[in-house]
């Protein structure tokens, strides 16, 4: 049976997956553009925090992303098989690409501009949200979609702990030396990392300013 | 705020035996500086790059705090001064205008009004009117993004800018020194004019002494963190002082002669 009648064969099958695939995807990015970009902005004056929040989540990257979902399977509340696990790794995994440039943006900002703004009296605060927030929005954007393109790539091994998605005929074709159902997997998901990359540097472009 | 009025005689800025060093170091930026400046002055502070005279800008406005010695700001101490307050009363240009990318002309020049919470009618009339005192057409500019400005209008933004509030004094830290040298004439000649017509206190950073010679109501010469020279524009090249005539070696062209 060749490729385009296998998948023409098991189109709703696919589909269906590629759903639970972006699910899985949109609802970690969520998580961790809600707890990264805040927390970026938090860093900016806290000294102490930044150290270790970025340590913490440079560590978190170095965690082959397998045995990340295998260490979550036995904690309370957040552990088990299943989405809910798996989109809690996900999370974690996609926090230090958001963290580490929303810092970055905030604090790369000409220092004439800045200098002007407290001089100006705006006060720390002002100057975080008016300034050097929107300033920094690219850069932002910019690690939220390297992010994105890392999640949607990890989120195939989550299908080892049972949450679905694409993984599912990648697993079952490794397991059945089936390049049919390997390729099933694989190319939804490369297409949803393109879609992603080029639906999320447009918005970077035209934030971005000079 | 101050409710009380000010006489001309008054001092609007006063250092009183100011030293500042950055923390853990040594070496002393200012080291001893006493001066002060009244109502209306146009105070030029002349100096070699790292002769403390933008250091002693930044003490007045409170981003910089003196080591000893205290710089009071009518007749209030900065360190008694709340700074945000202390800062909204005062306005400053520095050299590349620091204007805010992100922002509209009109949108930078409203900033202090806004955050002061002005109603917005009042706003872009006080906008308006700025405009066209730097020589802006309100019309053409207000909406313009400061990259689609060139040097010389966006160092007139800065200045309108600074001048939102109506504060009493204004600091400007070499405003036109990155400019080319036709623009840098025109700047000069015009904000002379400007700063007559506006009677504000204007304490001017520069390390030019034909630009001091224009502007200043005095000049204050400053060498290593100390005031070694001060005079009017009138008699500040005849003050005997070697500071004084390297300075006045700058201004010497002398074409054809062997360099």
């Amino acid at each position: 049976m060749s490729f385009w009648s296998f998948v023409v064969e098991h189109r709703d099958e696919i589909f269906a997956a590629t759903l639970e695939h972006l699910q899985l995807v949109v609802i970690a990015m969520a998580m961790a553009i809600l707890i990264g970009v805040p927390l970026g902005l938090l860093l900016v004056h806290r000294k102490f925090l930044r150290t270790i929040a970025l340590g913490i989540a440079s560590i978190l990257q170095t965690i082959p992303s397998l045995a990340l979902f295998g260490f979550l399977i036995p904690i309370p509340f957040i552990g088990g098989i299943g989405k809910r696990t798996a989109i809690v790794a996900l999370a974690l995994y996609a926090l230090l690409p958001i963290l580490r440039n929303t810092y970055v943006g905030l604090t790369s900002i000409d220092p004439a501009v800045l200098e002007s703004a407290e001089a100006m009296g705006m006060t720390s605060t002002q100057i975080l949200l008016r300034v050097r927030f929107p300033l920094a929005l690219a850069f932002i954007l910019a690690g939220i979609r390297t992010a994105t393109i890392i999640t949607i790539g990890v989120a195939t091994i989550a299908a080892a702990i049972g949450a679905g998605g694409l993984g599912t005929f990648i697993f079952r074709g490794v397991a059945l030396v089936s390049d049919q159902l390997l390729l099933a997997g694989a190319i939804p998901a490369a297409l949803l990392a393109i879609l992603a990359d080029l639906l999320l540097g447009f918005l970077e472009r035209r934030l971005r300013v000079t | 705020m101050n409710t009380k009025a000010l006489t001309p005689s008054e001092n609007l800025i006063e250092f009183r035996d100011v030293f500042f060093s950055i923390h853990g170091a040594s070496r002393e930026i200012i080291s001893g500086v006493s001066l002060a400046v009244p109502h209306g002055e146009t105070l030029v502070l002349l100096g070699r790059s790292g002769s403390g005279k933008t250091t002693l800008l930044r003490l007045i406005n409170g981003l910089l705090a003196p080591t000893r010695g205290e710089v009071l700001v009518q007749q209030r101490r900065t360190a008694d001064w709340n700074l945000i307050r202390l800062r909204r009363s005062i306005g400053y240009v520095l050299q590349d205008a620091g204007l805010f990318p992100h922002f509209t002309v009109a949108e930078n020049v409203g900033l202090i009004p806004t955050l002061e919470k002005w109603e917005s009618s009042r706003i872009a009339a006080r906008v308006e009117e700025l405009l066209r005192l730097v020589g802006l057409d309100p019309v053409e500019f207000a909406n313009r993004r400061p990259r689609e400005l060139s040097g010389g209008q966006r160092q007139r933004v800065g200045v309108a800018r600074a001048l939102a509030a109506d504060p009493a004094i204004l600091l400007m830290d070499e405003p036109f020194a990155a400019l080319d040298p036709v623009t840098r004439a025109e700047m000069q000649r015009e904000f002379s004019a400007l700063a007559r017509r506006l009677s504000k206190t204007i304490v001017f950073v520069t390390h030019d002494l034909r630009e001091a010679l224009l502007l200043a109501s005095r000049i204050i010469l400053l060498e290593a963190g100390q005031v070694v020279a001060s005079g009017s524009p009138e008699n500040f090249l005849q003050i005997d002082h070697p500071e004084v005539r390297a300075f006045a070696a700058s201004l010497a062209v002398n074409p054809g002669a062997p360099v």
